[in-house]
């Protein structure tokens, strides 16, 4: 019995073992590194519309593009761990602060390119260019046009009034686009003016809270609620399917520091190793008629963002919703405030 | 028994359960700070929803599979063969596919509630959908299955002579059910109820949807948001240490009950004959639970996927659905059989080492089943990280061996679904007795033959069982897949959760599809190879 049993095990073991050798020497990245010409990006931007884009990329230049998908903070924290020996030779994030972030802590490289200087306004880079805006989004009050006259609107905090009790849509605390805002306010206003004066009043006014910009705007259309907050760009998405959408954008703030205004951006990690495509990369997608632009196989037009490349067009529904002025502050600085904005809305009450 | 088969098997166990002690050693780093906000705050609320959910899905599931299996194994009515099995679907519908379905049927803005606002005027009263209730609602009815298969092998394991003798004491049917069968399946139920828990406390994507706070959403909000590693990770230790508890009071519940029936080849009981209004009342049961779980959300994934192929919302690249497809079959196959594999070894060791703390040692190792996930990918990611620094180096210049190759990924969902697979390889070791591999070797057998001849056929469904739910597991996996995959390498629940994410539901409809129709197939041999072999899962 014993003896039988042991061959057992040791037949397993062998099999194992093998198994383990085969996946071992298989699938190793080695096959992706001997790949000629790519390069290799983290990004938290979905596929879709970037498809188009990157394709063209490849055939103007031959150099392959490879996406690895994920939200910023679990890239950020592949970067950690991964450390030099990343095979990301470039990030896209969604968010300014996490790419502040990924700055600040020695995960991306300088990069000293004319083009680049040239095509992104200083605004919208890294003073000392380690990553590049390439495409910006509002995050602007949305509303209900049967049912709000815009001159009911004025701030994000006027939506603490109490006559939008049980008739404002909130996205809830634990997406970035809300961690970036509320952080956003704390670099602008300080924590405490930003808790008591905006957040504890939105509360107060028992938001239905929806983890989704177009379910929001949705819910709006359906009367489930009458304002909200959602980027900009959704409600274009909605107009492009249907001219007649109901819900219409208000820019925030005009008469004070202006409507908050996020990138989507990209750098080069310290430990890239297609260092030179990925530079050929941002230096492309910086450039007019390339990567910036209002058709659908750019960057900016893909998602009807405003393009970072001042010279480019803008979509026409974009151009719909008017001029307007920006929070220029904070940009830069507002991932900093990004954990303390998520402890002042659970303090709060902000689910 | 040898020293090199101990050795084996502790080598084994540490290797499995090494990024998970990885994860634990951040309580070391305990910050008094963050854990009084954390109390101060949303801790309390986490705890108290983390409970109510966990107990309304496992009321439900218990509920609705006990009641289920014990129609389909006690009575016959029309349409009950076909039904019995179909109950099973479920099982391959991810949760957070059917969460954003239902979300997109039922919400404010949804059909539903504006048909019914048409009908009844802006007033009409809908229950809030983002709610507990509605999550509960959603997770029973996608695990369901768990319990529902095992009650139903149970059930089908029990003699009609011991219910006969209790019918001949007076018992009624209903009384039989209820003093007799149901205790003779406890220890079933039980399992199949822990399976669910399980799955509860560590879901993350659907509960999310629901607007409800769990631990396991609390550990991503803490980690992603504040960007707080140590907090999140000693959260996710306490996670641990509530599943591991909840495994404790599953073991004691069961070890109480071990019922043996009389006889080897025994009698099936004789299901009754339903008529009329009755038979149409298990029939409608049956169906009105399918329709709910699996009938709507698959024909809404088939109206918007036909939606979305006459008039994309999103371009899809020609061929790459058949990339996917492949991905994700590769990917859970290797996971099956490496996992199997692993399992079998563990619990054929574990057999020749009777030894006390060898038993807590693998089963400690099956622990990774209460991580989340993404919990278990940042162990894994930061083991391997560490072992390949020291093994080449910074400057290595052929980038990761074990980060971000395939091998750190099938080595994750070893340490994440050792348990599914290791339950089935255990049970069925158990099977193979000393006194049958003795008989085998006095008729002459060599060990080819007791292992081909006595092993393999009494070991074989009851691993293939284990090896299918791994491979419908891996097939649903996202943070794991999330987190570790290699370039290239991207699953139809990546592609599905992608653009749910961005609320893409109808062009998510296509990959959502594709995993249904992937993971049905498995979950009907499933149940065939059950019925044959009437080994549980």
């Amino acid at each position: 019995m014993v003896r039988a049993t042991r061959s057992i095990v040791a037949r397993l073991a062998l099999f194992l073992a093998l198994v383990l050798l085969a996946i071992g020497s298989g699938g190793g990245p080695a096959a992706a590194q001997s790949a000629p010409q790519v390069v290799n990006i983290y990004s938290a931007r979905h596929y879709g519309a970037l498809e188009s884009v990157f394709r063209r990329f490849t055939q103007e230049t031959g150099i392959e593009v490879r996406l690895s998908q994920g939200s910023v903070q679990s890239l950020l924290e592949r970067l950690r761990a991964e450390g030099r020996a990343t095979p990301a030779d470039a990030v896209l994030f969604i968010d300014a602060g996490g790419l502040w972030i990924a700055a600040e802590e020695g995960l991306l490289q300088r990069v000293d390119s004319a083009v680049l200087r040239q095509n992104i306004p200083n605004a919208l880079r890294d003073p000392q260019d380690r990553w590049f805006g390439m495409t910006q989004r509002a995050r602007v009050i949305v509303y209900n046009a049967n049912r709000v006259r815009p001159s009911e609107l004025s701030t994000y905090a006027a939506l603490g009034d109490p006559k939008w009790n049980g008739r404002l849509c909130l996205r809830p605390s634990s997406h970035i686009y809300t961690q970036a805002l509320v952080a956003s306010f704390i670099a602008l206003h300080g924590e405490r003016v930003t808790e008591e004066q905006i957040i504890r009043p939105w509360v107060r006014n028992n938001p239905r809270y929806i983890d989704s910009d177009t379910r929001i705007l949705e819910t709006i259309a359906a009367g489930g609620c009458d304002v909200g907050i959602t980027n900009h760009y959704y409600v274009a998405q909605q107009l492009a399917r249907n001219p007649d959408f109901p819900v219409r954008i208000f820019w925030p703030n005009q008469n004070e520091a202006g409507a908050h205004v996020n990138v989507s951006g990209m750098g080069i990690t310290t430990a890239a190793r297609n260092r030179d495509n990925a530079i050929r990369l941002l230096e492309w997608l910086s450039t007019d008629g390339k990567g910036q632009g209002a058709a659908p196989d750019t960057l900016s037009g893909g998602n009807f963002e405003y393009p970072a490349n001042p010279v480019s067009p803008v979509h026409p529904i974009v151009a719909g919703f008017g001029t307007f002025k920006i929070d220029p502050m904070g940009k830069f600085e507002y991932g900093r405030f990004q954990p303390a904005a998520i402890r002042l809305m659970e303090r709060a009450g902000y689910r | 028994m040898g020293y090199v088969y101990r050795l084996l098997l502790i080598g084994l166990a540490a290797v499995i359960m090494a990024p998970l002690l990885l994860v634990a050693a951040n309580l070391l780093r305990l910050d008094a700070t963050n854990w009084r906000h954390l109390w101060e705050t949303r801790l309390p609320t986490m705890l108290l929803q983390t409970t109510l959910l966990v107990v309304a899905v496992g009321a439900g599931t218990l509920a609705l599979g006990t009641g289920l299996a014990w129609l389909v194994s006690a009575y016959r009515f029309p349409g009950r063969g076909i039904v019995s099995w179909l109950l099973v679907l479920p099982l391959a519908m991810p949760s957070y596919v059917l969460g954003f379905v239902f979300m997109a049927t039922f919400d404010y803005a949804g059909p539903v509630q504006t048909t019914l606002r048409a009908w009844f005027g802006p007033g009409a009263w809908f229950p809030e959908v983002r709610s507990i209730g509605g999550a509960a609602l959603v997770l029973t009815l996608v695990w369901y299955p768990y319990v529902y298969l095992l009650a139903r092998a149970a059930f089908a394991e029990q003699s009609s002579v011991t219910l006969d003798a209790a019918r001949a004491v007076g018992l009624s049917r209903a009384g039989a059910f209820a003093r007799l069968a149901l205790p003779l399946a406890r220890p079933s139920l039980v399992a199949g109820v822990t399976l669910v828990v399980l799955e509860t406390l560590t879901d993350f994507a659907t509960v999310r949807y629901f607007n409800v706070m769990t631990l396991s959403e609390g550990i991503f909000r803490v980690w992603e948001g504040m960007m707080d590693r140590d907090t999140a990770m000693q959260l996710a230790t306490l996670l641990l240490l509530v599943a591991l508890g909840l495994m404790l009071l599953e073991r004691s519940l069961r070890g109480q009950a071990r019922y043996t029936q009389a006889g080897g080849a025994v009698q099936r009981m004789q299901p009754v004959l339903l008529r009329s209004w009755c038979a149409a009342a298990a029939l409608g049961m049956c169906l009105l639970v399918l329709a709910l779980a699996f009938g709507l959300p698959a024909t809404q994934l088939i109206a918007w996927t036909v939606a979305e192929t006459r008039q994309p919302t999103l371009p899809t690249a020609d061929g790459v659905a058949w990339r996917y497809i492949g991905v994700t079959l590769a990917l859970a196959g290797g996971a099956a059989l490496l996992t199997t594999l692993v399992a079998l070894l563990l619990a054929v060791l574990g057999r020749l080492e009777g030894r006390r703390w060898q038993r807590v040692a693998v089963r400690l190792a099956t622990s990774g089943y209460a991580m989340p996930g993404a919990v278990v990918g940042v162990g894994v990611l930061t083991l391997l990280a560490t072992v390949d620094r020291a093994l080449f180096g910074d400057e290595f210049s052929a980038a990761l061996v074990l980060t971000g190759s395939l091998t750190g990924l099938l080595y994750a969902y070893l340490v994440r679904f050792l348990a599914v697979a290791y339950g089935s390889a255990d049970a069925s070791v158990e099977k193979v007795t000393p006194r049958m591999v003795e008989a085998a070797r006095c008729l002459g057998a060599g060990r080819g033959r007791i292992l081909w001849g006595v092993y393999t056929p009494l070991v074989r469904a009851g691993l293939l069982a284990g090896a299918i739910l791994v491979f419908v597991d891996v097939m649903k996996e996202l943070p794991v897949t999330l987190m570790l995959r290699p370039f290239g390498m991207d699953t139809l629940a990546i592609w599905t959760y992608m653009l749910a994410a961005e609320s893409y539901w109808q062009a998510a409809a296509i990959p959502a599809l594709l995993i249904v129709l992937v993971g049905v197939a498995p979950v009907v041999l499933l149940v065939r190879a059950g019925d044959r072999g009437r080994v549980a899962p």
